[in-house]
């Protein structure tokens, strides 16, 4: 198994994101914004968390246009998956890879704290390893994370289960720290071979660090 | 010529940042204000000289990148 872990000028996950999946018996390699393949032995994309470009215009914007994501696109295209983490989600919707967009959060404050998350669909890889309903503790680390779609997208993500993860409390209620539509945490396109949330697993990988609760997700991907 | 684009979160879209800006003109006991929308302003200088050549790029601009037409709207002005 082999992950390639894209990164931008600002990215600031990857060496995270890296060290997660050696953890899972992964080889990884990263993937600089400036090439424009990716070798065929790779199985999985993962866009890791940051600032990419600086966020100028709008996050993730500027990483959408970069060489790297046409390569993505066309990895994606031959049905191997793709991860966005945070920043990574961002870019995916900016390259319409993942439907809708990440507003400012609602109360315009930059979060950083452990959120749990309900799952709500475990019928795709990433969330596989899960019952759905069952609570994670993850930490969210954003400023734009406040998911946005139509009326009709939205009714679209649920009828062909994309919607992956809810904010909630401790105890599965409905919490919803930024503002996302029905409080909206991660999404995967149609396929179910896009992936992206704006919570990082890849920090949740050590007990004690907090929470191990990332380990099940990733390795649903492996 | 010089092309002004201004980019705005499409009506029905919440405004939380133009909200916050409302909330603060209220406390500054501005009466009248019923709204307030916060947008973004690109200027573009180009070296085109046909107007209607200008306006076709810079849409393909807005459409490509400065915009998100998921969530935003975009108006452009071209000055000679």
């Amino acid at each position: 198994m082999k992950v390639g872990i894209v990164q931008f000028p600002g990215t600031n996950c990857e060496y995270d994101t890296q060290y997660a999946f050696e953890k899972l018996g992964a080889t990884t390699a990263i993937l600089w914004h400036q090439e424009t393949t990716i070798s065929d032995d790779v199985d999985l994309v993962v866009i890791a968390g940051g600032f990419s470009y600086g966020d100028y215009l709008r996050s993730g914007a500027i990483a959408s246009k970069s060489p790297i994501m046409k390569a993505v696109k066309a990895h994606a295209e031959a049905g191997k998956k793709v991860l966005g983490i945070c920043n990574g989600f961002q870019v995916l919707t900016e390259t319409h890879m993942l439907p809708g967009a990440l507003k400012r959060n609602e109360h315009l404050h930059f979060i950083s704290k452990h959120h749990n998350l309900k799952v709500a669909n475990n019928s795709n890889d990433f969330l596989s390893k899960f019952d759905n309903s069952d609570v994670v503790n993850i930490p969210i680390a954003h400023h734009d994370g406040n998911f946005f779609i139509d009326e009709a997208g939205l009714k679209e993500l649920y009828a062909n289960d994309q919607v992956l993860l809810h904010y909630c409390d401790k105890d599965g209620e409905i919490s919803n720290p930024n503002g996302s539509v029905d409080s909206i945490a991660g999404i995967c396109n149609k396929e179910k071979n896009i992936f992206g949330l704006m919570p990082h697993p890849e920090r949740a990988m050590e007990d004690v660090l907090g929470s191990s609760d990332g380990i099940k997700m990733l390795e649903g991907l492996m | 010529m010089t092309a002004i684009i201004n980019i705005s979160l499409k009506n029905g879209v919440l405004d939380s940042q133009g909200k916050a800006v409302h909330h603060a003109l209220d406390s500054l006991h501005f009466e009248n204000v019923e709204d307030v929308r916060v947008g973004r302003q690109v200027v573009v200088k180009l070296s085109s000289k046909d107007e209607a050549a200008a306006r076709e790029e810079v849409t393909q601009m807005c459409e490509d990148l400065l915009a998100n037409t998921v969530i935003e709207d975009y108006e452009i002005e071209i000055i000679a």
